[in-house]
């Protein structure tokens, strides 16, 4: 621990930065308790825990974004205030975001000496820029060239590009949030190769990956959290079950609550036939009965999401045709769909979902404003009692239905959508990623409420990327593999193996060898 | 009218009363009142009943223009073409009448059809061509300009007396006064009560999001441009029927004005929020300030350069507020 007595040259072995029991809140709800970490030179701090976690709070706070409210952040072993991210970097903390902070239509010079270009005579000296350039690139062994509009490169290359920018800054600490997930196997490698450089030269390192594989191959030590506590530091070599128990902290079976209670007659809902887009999907053909949860799975580009905004009317397709209860919908109709009786709960909630700065009364209302409406005009109590219900029945956490929804936390956000579709009527539920950053509590409600959903004769498609939520809850899982259907699993049969196996049968080479190593989890 | 509901939940203001907390919600109304009082302090011109229908009719032409630009920017859109489409309503009425010979009546609602299907064209141009609304309405802002000139041959022609009326006075009170009024009741009813004026907010707000939960967004972005361009028109016959004559270079300019108006009443330029009751207050803020240096004999040079400032200094106060709140 770092409690030495502040000095000039901190001890060797003195971590770069240590926060200390810190603690965070937003309004009533504290989403860090107490927790500790240390990112110590040459090493790399593995940050291990579900979606909501706490993780990208931690990161947040490294980097100046948040301000803990309890405990202490020391660098070099000195007490420091962080209270914003130009103290931190001034600190020499980079962070590396999923959403890259580069200029797409600026050339990697540009992007690497942004807001300190060289000058000569008031003007840009492009030629020192370049040479600038090249030295941060070298740092990290890449070659490319430095006048190449960065927007067309392609995101592994975009990452190291930001890379090198923090290296030239003198960062002496990195944040990896989540690196690897938009890259193939060549391309963790090589980013793995860069962070084995940066650990021999003294750069301490911090690594959030939801592949456990991962952690072993490239991580000194793990720091797990749950539910925002710290729950232990252990070395990056341990076995992966002993990680996922750490982490999720009770069994699987708890944590997908699977209920299959609709006992009515069988019907067919969806059917889905030789659905084929430009592009991307190609000849999918399926369908789903009342009661059942059918799993979308395959890997992220495999065109889940394709197909399900084709059925969702959202974007058009080529061939192929989709009916919901026997009867064709048209082909790309929004409303159609919803009248059909569709509902769509879209990947990215805040850009797709949710129109954040309106209020929870009026995000719920929005599919059944108009077929609630008399002559043009909106049924104002009639909409709002029935937004009130289900809010209350899908337990919304909310000061009161005017609330701006954006200020709603994940789960709650997601729970908005959803009751959309609720108080629309919706019997054919089309969820994409459906728990994606929501915490843990709030997920098994999500999965409570896709139980409720099929209990009372709904049908549910389900694509998630996160395997064990598609395993625990899906009554069958289709897995799809490079834009078609590569094959089904009943709920049985349906294992992270064969599943995987299935997932990579079709994909290209470079994607290919990136599933083969996920499969063997 | 400031009770209406909005895209805009309701925050929790510091110090926490009611009355705190309208006061935050209304920044644009209490700098009306502190104007007001300021003026009524320095000359004993301003609180006079003539000088308060002065205002009243020198605000009905901006604020019409304004509220239908409001629907436009609620949508997250801009319309730049408000006041040609408004000069260009009052000279086609006033065409109808004197060159076509059509009856009065006619001349009045044909004049309103101009600007709707003025707006329709940019709307159409916005939802179908994806042109962002700048530019379509720049278009039409030139185009609208020089329709007006090619009718007239750059000479003013007389109204119909329908027009004129619209420019006259019922008893004591002049009817740019109740058309003013009128036309914000009818633009709050539509904001508030009507599946499009909430579909409004909701493609303002996030376009994306409010097409995935079945809005209409097309339809409702021709709506929106449509409606601007109805309010231009009527703007423009208010405009006519006080000189008795469509002017060909009417209203120029006045779209920096009813943009002004808008964005001092509180409605953000992003899209998603802005209240009818917000743009009125907007208008007789600018329509006050220039009123008040003109008793106070303050040169019409200096009156730009004090009507700048308001709009910077009105707009950030209000952005500090925002930003200020959580989310």
């Amino acid at each position: 621990m770092s409690d030495t007595p502040v000095t000039n040259n901190p001890p060797a072995g003195t971590p770069i930065l240590t926060l200390e029991n810190v603690t965070k809140s937003f309004g009533p709800v504290t989403v860090i308790k107490g927790v500790t970490v240390n990112v110590r030179p040459g090493k790399v701090q593995v940050l291990l825990g579900e979606n909501g976690a706490g993780k990208s709070t931690l990161i947040k706070m490294m980097a100046g974004v948040y301000q803990p409210d309890g405990g202490r952040i020391l660098v070099d072993g000195k007490e420091v205030r962080l209270p914003d991210t130009n103290a931190s970097e001034a600190l020499g903390i980079a962070t590396i975001h999923q959403e890259l902070n580069l200029v797409g239509s600026m050339t990697v010079a540009e992007n690497i000496c942004m807001g300190r270009f060289p000058r000569r005579f008031g003007l840009v000296d492009r030629r020192q820029m370049r040479k600038v350039a090249r030295d941060a690139l070298n740092k990290i062994g890449l070659d490319i060239d430095v006048d190449h509009k960065v927007g067309e490169l392609g995101i592994a290359r975009q990452q190291l590009v930001e890379i090198a920018k923090a290296l030239s800054l003198n960062a002496r600490m990195l944040i990896l949030d989540e690196p690897t997930a938009a890259l193939t196997k060549r391309e963790i490698s090589a980013l793995f190769s860069v962070v084995e450089d940066l650990r021999e030269r003294g750069v301490g390192m911090v690594f959030i990956s939801h592949h456990l594989d991962e952690i072993a191959a490239i991580g000194d030590s793990v720091s797990v959290l749950r539910d925002g506590e710290f729950v232990a530091e252990v070395p990056a070599d341990t076995h992966e079950d002993e990680l996922v128990r750490l982490m999720v902290g009770r069994s699987i079976e708890q944590q997908f609550p699977r209920r299959r209670e609709y006992r009515g007659p069988a019907d067919t809902l969806l059917e889905v036939e030789g659905l084929s887009t430009k592009g991307m999907v190609n000849n999918v053909s399926f369908s789903v009965k009342a009661g059942e949860i059918v799993g979308l799975a395959g890997l992220v580009g495999a065109g889940r999401t394709e197909v399900i905004r084709a059925i969702a009317g959202v974007d058009p397709y080529a061939t192929g045709s989709v009916r919901v209860r026997g009867k064709d919908l048209p082909k790309s109709s929004i409303g159609a769909a919803i009248r059909s009786g569709v509902g769509h709960v879209p990947e990215d909630r805040k850009a797709h979902g949710l129109v954040l700065g309106a209020a929870v009364n009026e995000n719920i209302g929005y599919a059944t404003l108009s077929t609630t409406a008399k002559s043009g005009l909106v049924d104002r109590s009639g909409q709002r009692k029935r937004a009130q219900d289900v809010a209350d029945k899908l337990r919304i956490r909310m000061h009161n239905l005017d609330q701006v929804v954006g200020s709603l936390s994940g789960g709650n956000q997601q729970k908005t959508v959803f009751a959309r579709w609720i108080v629309a009527n919706s019997t054919v539920l089309l969820l994409d990623e459906p728990t994606r950053g929501v915490d843990v509590g709030a997920k098994v409600e999500i999965y409570e409420l896709m139980n409720a959903i099929t209990a009372a004769g709904g049908a549910v498609v389900m694509v998630s990327s996160e395997l064990p939520e598609v395993l625990g809850m899906s009554d069958r899982v289709l897995v799809m593999s490079g834009g078609h259907i590569s094959g089904e699993l009943s709920a049985d049969d349906a294992t992270q193996d064969a599943v995987m196996s299935l997932a990579v049968r079709d994909v290209q080479r470079d994607l290919e060898d990136k599933l083969m190593e996920d499969g063997h989890e | 009218m400031n009770k209406v509901a909005t895209a805009q939940a309701p925050k929790k203001a510091p110090g926490g009363s009611r009355i705190g907390r309208f006061l935050a919600d209304n920044g644009a109304l209490v700098g009306l009142f502190v104007l007001g009082l300021a003026l009524f302090i320095a000359t004993p011109d301003f609180l006079t009943g003539p000088n308060l229908l002065n205002i009243g009719i020198q605000a009905s032409v901006i604020a019409v223009l304004a509220f239908g630009l409001t629907f436009v920017i609620v949508a997250a859109g801009i319309d730049l073409s408000v006041g040609s489409v408004a000069a260009l309503s009052a000279m086609g009425s006033a065409w109808m009448f004197s060159q076509g010979s059509m009856p009065g009546w006619v001349a009045l609602v044909g004049g309103l059809l101009i600007g709707a299907l003025s707006g329709a064209v940019s709307g159409f141009a916005v939802a179908y061509g994806k042109l962002p609304s700048f530019i379509a309405t720049l278009a039409m802002l030139s185009v609208a300009r020089g329709l007006t000139l090619v009718i007239s041959d750059g000479r003013p022609i007389g109204t119909a007396p329908d027009v004129s009326f619209l420019g006259g006075n019922i008893g004591p009170i002049p009817m740019p006064i109740i058309v003013l009024v009128l036309a914000g009741l009818v633009a709050a009813f539509i904001l508030n009560f009507t599946v499009m004026g909430r579909y409004m907010y909701a493609v303002g707000g996030n376009r994306e999001a409010a097409r995935l939960s079945g809005v209409p967004v097309r339809k409702v972005l021709i709506t929106v441009f449509a409606l601007s361009g109805l309010f231009a028109g009527l703007a423009g016959l208010l405009l006519s029927g006080r000189l008795d004559s469509a002017q060909p270079q009417a209203a120029a300019g006045y779209e920096l004005d009813a943009i002004a108006a808008v964005v001092i009443g509180g409605a953000s330029l992003a899209g998603g929020i802005g209240r009818i009751s917000g743009t009125l207050v907007g208008a007789l803020v600018l329509v006050v300030i220039r009123n008040g240096l003109n008793l106070l004999n303050v040169s019409s040079f200096w009156q730009q350069v004090v009507i700048g400032l308001v709009i910077a200094v009105a707009v950030g106060i209000d952005s500090l507020r925002r930003k200020n709140q959580p989310h």
